[in-house]
Parts: structure tokens; C-alpha cells; sequence
């Protein structure tokens, strides 16, 4: 463990040396969930200055980490950080939400759950759609595959975790069916009149429905006012006093081409 | 046998100075070409069992750590898949055993009657319009048969069965049962017209119906290749991934009967590889030793029901 990591911080060095000659390195690492949408950020910023990009998905945890100690420029984060988490030297900037729409059968008459209702059918609890105000039907539960970046975002907002031995791990119910990807849960919920999903708010269309949540519908507005509570925002942590060329780029993320990116990419834009 | 086939070659030897003359020639130069391919031969040989090595000890070595972690009777014997608490395979194994003996038992008799069929019964141009469409049936991608089996099968079961989701153990059997039909169909055909003609003239000639000599005197004496057959069914119905994954729902909870949703070991390993570290990453190694195993036991159970057979 301890050589592969002098390995690959010699290479990595080696290669800053190599770069620093041509131009700056920004270096990014953090959340899988962030890195799609930071890459395409890269990419377009690349292409209109001279400094380079690294981005790294090592998850959120280790980029809220690397922030911290200042191995990375700049930390991705694809829920909230933590208290625990916080320190003095780094502040904390949302660059988008994402969404994650709760979907059924177009056919099913159910149209608004409490979190406490969809947090139960998860469980395993409520087996039946009348329960909820629905037919006399029974509930076929989707999830996705433990370790899917979506399922732990629901999974934390929703509370639909326990303690097994000290070591946190999913409440959900071990009958519910498990489906890889968000097309395979939209496939599975577009065709199943008894199913119920979770999938990213981009990928809803006309094919499932996508019901409200407390009352308020799974739309952009309703995420930026708050109102729609299944969300997480995407955080990148930078030091207070960040170099020159992080502070660039994180500038060109906040600007209106950066959000324009995010928006296109399906993300909900914070400014 | 032998020896009338030996007789007439030496005659033509005899017979051939130009022949006997190329033979001396050859025998005094050293046989570069015969030396290359026997070396190739074994280099070929060898990849065979380097591969398979090397396989075996990579999973071991990444497996190991989850096994430690959770023990090994847990592993195997526990139900409950939690990552990262604990790690219990108990109903991924029942799931994978259930539904490749479930495909054997649809799928083994048709496969069967099908090769003794091409092999015995059909006039010829049927036999060949029915071999091509078979031999197509292995080259169908598994992707498509699990789509075949979530358009056709999901929903047929939906609505016989009166289940709200049926993407079920039973779903998973059925689709496994068309994919096992070639290799066993190949296979069994080729071991009933490998035997020799003299069997069924003999058995004719004692008077014998033509039903009597094809399942009393054909099927005994193809029995070793129709039970290769079977048991290469049974190891690609145990590995099949895709298509199992499409149609059996996944559920890691034990299944209690065949209309419930399951999660197979190599549908295990498949879904959740991508994202697993440490630990759960081991435990999919793990998994993989598992599946190994099967085959070797499946493998090693072939060697001794043919080694009965001889006795």
C-alpha cells in the first residue's frame, strides 16, 4: 500500500513537473456522481485557455479529504459535507443539485408520497398500493445496485440506512428488486403497473411518471426553492485562499458558461 | 480393426518406390517443420493451462480478504448480503443451483429428443433445416436472450401466474433452458451418430423395433457424450450473467419459491463490481472462487460417472 502510494505520487509529481513548464495544473478529485459533469467542465475549459485540468473520481469522501490537506485544488462532493468534515482552512461552494425523481407506472393512480410513505416501501413495510391511496395492488420495489452513487444519495436522504455490527449499511428491503442503471429501473417501471423507482430527474420522461413528493413536484424550481427535499447538491471545497488557477476555474464553473454546461447536462444550475 | 486397415497400407508402401525413397530422405535430415509444431502444439496446450492457473490464483489471492472477514461458513451459509457489514452468498448459491438444474430439467428431455430426432428419425431435408436453426440458437448473443426474456417470458409469467413482477427464479429457468438447447442438441447428436453401425444392425437383426433400438441399445451406448453434453449445459447455465440479470429481478433476500425474485452468483459479481472497494470488492473475488468450484465439481462428477460407465 504504502510504495504504490510513493509510486504514484512520484509519477504524479513527475508529471506537474512536466506540465508546470507549459502552463498551470488545476487538480480536482472527488465524488464519481461529480466527476461526469467536472470532466465536461474540463474539457470546455481547455479549450479556451492555456492551463490544464486534472480531475480524479476517488469519491467524496476521499475529496473532501484531499481538499482539506491540500493534495487537491479543489474537492468534489456529491452530498453534504459533514460537520465532522469541516475545518477552518477550506469553505464550501454548491455548483449544482441533482435531482432524483421518485417514478411509477404511468398507469398507477398514486401521484403524491410522503417521505415517510416512500421511506416504508423501501423498507418493505407497506406492500400495498392502497396503503398509500392507491389501487388494491401489491408494490414492486426498485432499487439499484449497492454502491451506485444514486442509491446512496437516496438512501442518506431519505434515512433508509442501519447499523449492522457498527458499520452503516442499507435499510433497504433485501425483497426489492435490483436493477443496473437508471435506464434498466426506467425500462422496468415503464412496463410493471405495480413498480415504483428511483431515477436522476434528467432522465425522466414521458414513459413513467414521476410523483410529487409532500406535495411538491420533482421540477427544477422546486429543487432550488427547496421544496422538493430529494436532492443533493454537487459541493466543491476550496481553501479560503485558493491559488490563482483554481480560483479561475472555479470561476468559469460559476459563470454563465459553466452553468450553462450544468443545465445542459441535466444538472439544476445554482446561479 | 487395426489390422485390416494396416495390411493394405503396407502393400501400398511396397509398392511405391518414389514413396519409400521420400521417406529415406526425411529420415536423414533433422525435421525442422514436425519440431516447429510440436512446439507450437505445446505452446498452444500451455496458454489452455496458464490461463486457468493464473485465473485461479488471482482470484484466490483477491478473495482471500473477504473470506477472513466474514468466515467461511458465513460466506457460504448466510443470507444476508449487507455490504460492508456481511457478506452471505447462502441464496446467490441456492438462486445459481436452482436455476441451472431447473434449466437442465426443461431443458436436458428436449434437448435429447431433438438430437435423437436430427440423428435417427427426421428425413434428411428436415434434419437440415432444423440443425441450421439450432447451431443459430448457440451464436444469439446472451443480451438478446435475456431482451427475448424480459418482452416474452417476464410478462407471460406476469399474467399465468398471476404475480405482480415476474422477474423470477422461473423466469430465469426458462430463458437458461433455450440457451442450454444447442450445446446439448450439438453434443448428444454428435455422440448418437458416432456410434457404430454394427449396434443398431445387431439389434435389428435380433429383431428389435426401430423405438426399441434407438432407447434401449443408441442412448446406453452415447451415454458418456450425451452426459458431456449435459454437464457443459449445466456450466453455461451456472455462468450465464446477462441475460439472468435482465430477467431475475436480483433480490439478494433468499428466494422461497420459484415465482421470486433472485440474484444469481454471476449476476452478484456483475451488478455491483463496478462501484465495490475493499472489502465488498474481495467478496466478489470470493464469489468467483464459488462459481469456480461448481465447475470443477461439475467437471470432476463427468470424469466419474464415465469412469462407472467402463467398469
Amino acid at each position: 500500500m504504502k510504495t504504490k502510494l510513493i509510486t504514484a505520487l512520484s509519477a504524479a509529481s513527475m508529471l506537474f513537473a512536466a506540465s508546470s513548464f507549459a502552463s498551470n495544473t488545476v487538480t480536482v478529485s472527488g465524488s464519481t456522481s461529480v466527476s461526469g459533469i467536472m470532466e465536461v467542465l474540463a474539457e470546455r475549459y481547455q479549450a479556451t485557455q492555456h492551463d490544464v485540468v486534472e480531475v480524479q473520481s476517488t469519491g467524496s469522501s476521499a475529496g473532501i479529504r484531499a481538499a482539506k490537506e491540500g493534495t487537491s485544488m479543489i474537492g468534489m462532493s456529491s452530498r453534504d459535507v459533514k460537520d465532522s468534515e469541516k475545518n477552518q482552512s477550506t469553505q464550501e461552494v454548491i455548483m449544482a443539485m441533482d435531482g432524483i425523481a421518485v417514478a411509477v407506472n404511468n398507469a398507477n393512480s398514486v401521484k403524491d408520497l410522503s417521505i415517510e410513505q416512500v421511506k416504508k416501501i423501501y423498507m418493505g413495510e407497506i406492500k400495498n398500493w392502497k396503503e398509500v391511496g392507491g389501487a388494491d395492488q401489491p408494490i414492486v420495489a426498485v432499487t439499484r445496485e449497492v454502491g451506485s452513487g444514486t442509491r446512496g444519495a437516496f438512501e442518506d436522504i431519505m434515512g433508509l440506512t442501519r447499523k449492522i455490527n457498527d458499520i452503516t449499511v442499507t435499510a433497504i428491503s433485501p425483497r426489492a428488486q435490483v436493477a443496473s442503471g437508471n435506464g434498466a429501473i426506467k425500462t422496468l417501471v415503464a412496463n410493471n403497473p405495480y413498480a415504483i423507482g428511483f431515477i436522476s430527474l434528467g432522465s425522466v420522461d414521458g414513459s413513467l411518471a414521476a410523483v410529487s413528493i409532500e406535495g411538491a413536484a420533482a421540477t427544477k424550481d422546486n429543487i432550488k426553492s427547496g421544496a422538493y427535499g430529494i436532492a443533493r447538491p454537487f459541493v466543491l471545497l476550496v481553501n479560503n485562499q485558493p491559488a490563482a488557477e483554481a480560483q479561475q476555474f472555479l470561476d468559469y464553473i460559476m459563470g454563465t458558461a459553466g452553468q450553462a454546461i450544468v443545465a445542459e447536462e441535466g444538472y439544476i444550475e445554482v446561479n | 480393426m487395426n489390422q485390416t486397415i494396416a495390411a493394405p497400407t503396407q502393400e501400398f508402401e511396397f509398392k511405391n518406390p518414389a514413396l519409400i525413397d521420400a521417406l529415406n530422405q526425411s529420415a536423414q535430415k533433422v525435421d525442422w517443420v514436425g519440431r516447429i509444431f510440436n512446439l507450437l502444439f505445446l505452446v498452444s496446450a500451455l496458454i489452455g493451462v496458464i490461463s486457468v492457473a493464473t485465473i485461479g490464483y488471482f482470484l484466490v489471492l483477491e478473495g482471500l480478504p473477504a473470506i477472513q472477514f466474514a468466515g467461511l461458513t458465513n460466506f457460504l451459509l448466510g443470507v444476508d448480503w449487507y455490504p460492508p457489514a456481511l457478506y452471505g452468498i447462502g441464496a446467490m448459491i441456492v438462486a445459481s443451483v436452482v436455476s441451472a438444474l431447473g434449466a437442465v430439467v426443461i431443458g436436458v428431455p428436449v434437448a435429447l429428443l431433438t438430437a435423437i430426432f436430427l440423428a435417427e428419425v427426421a428425413p434428411k431435408w428436415l434434419a437440415n433445416m432444423i440443425r441450421p436453426a439450432v447451431e443459430l440458437l448457440a451464436g444469439i448473443p446472451s443480451v438478446v436472450y435475456g431482451f427475448f426474456g424480459l418482452v416474452i417470458i417476464v410478462p407471460a409469467i406476469e399474467s399465468t401466474f398471476n404475480v405482480p413482477a415476474g422477474s423470477t427464479l422461473l423466469a430465469g429457468i426458462v430463458v437458461l433452458a433455450v440457451m442450454i438447447l444447442p450445446t446439448v442438441i450439438t453434443i448428444a447428436e454428435t455422440s448418437i451418430r458416432a456410434i457404430p453401425k454394427t449396434y443398431k444392425e445387431g439389434s435389428y437383426a435380433l429383431g428389435a423395433s426401430p423405438m426399441f433400438t434407438i432407447l434401449k441399445v443408441m442412448l446406453p451406448a452415447a451415454r458418456s457424450g450425451i452426459l458431456a453434453g449435459v454437464v457443459l449445459g449445466v456450466a453455461r447455465a451456472v455462468g450465464e450473467t446477462m441475460a439472468i440479470i435482465m430477467v431475475m429481478g436480483n433480490s439478494t433476500a433468499m428466494p422461497g419459491s420459484l415465482l421470486d425474485s433472485a440474484r444469481s452468483l454471476t449476476a452478484n459479481i456483475a451488478l455491483e463490481m463496478s462501484y465495490a472497494t475493499g472489502i465488498h470488492a474481495s467478496s466478489l473475488y470470493s464469489t468467483g472462487i464459488v462459481l469456480l468450484v461448481f465447475v470443477m465439481l461439475l467437471n470432476t462428477s463427468l470424469l466419474v460417472l464415465n469412469r462407472k460407465r467402463v467398469k
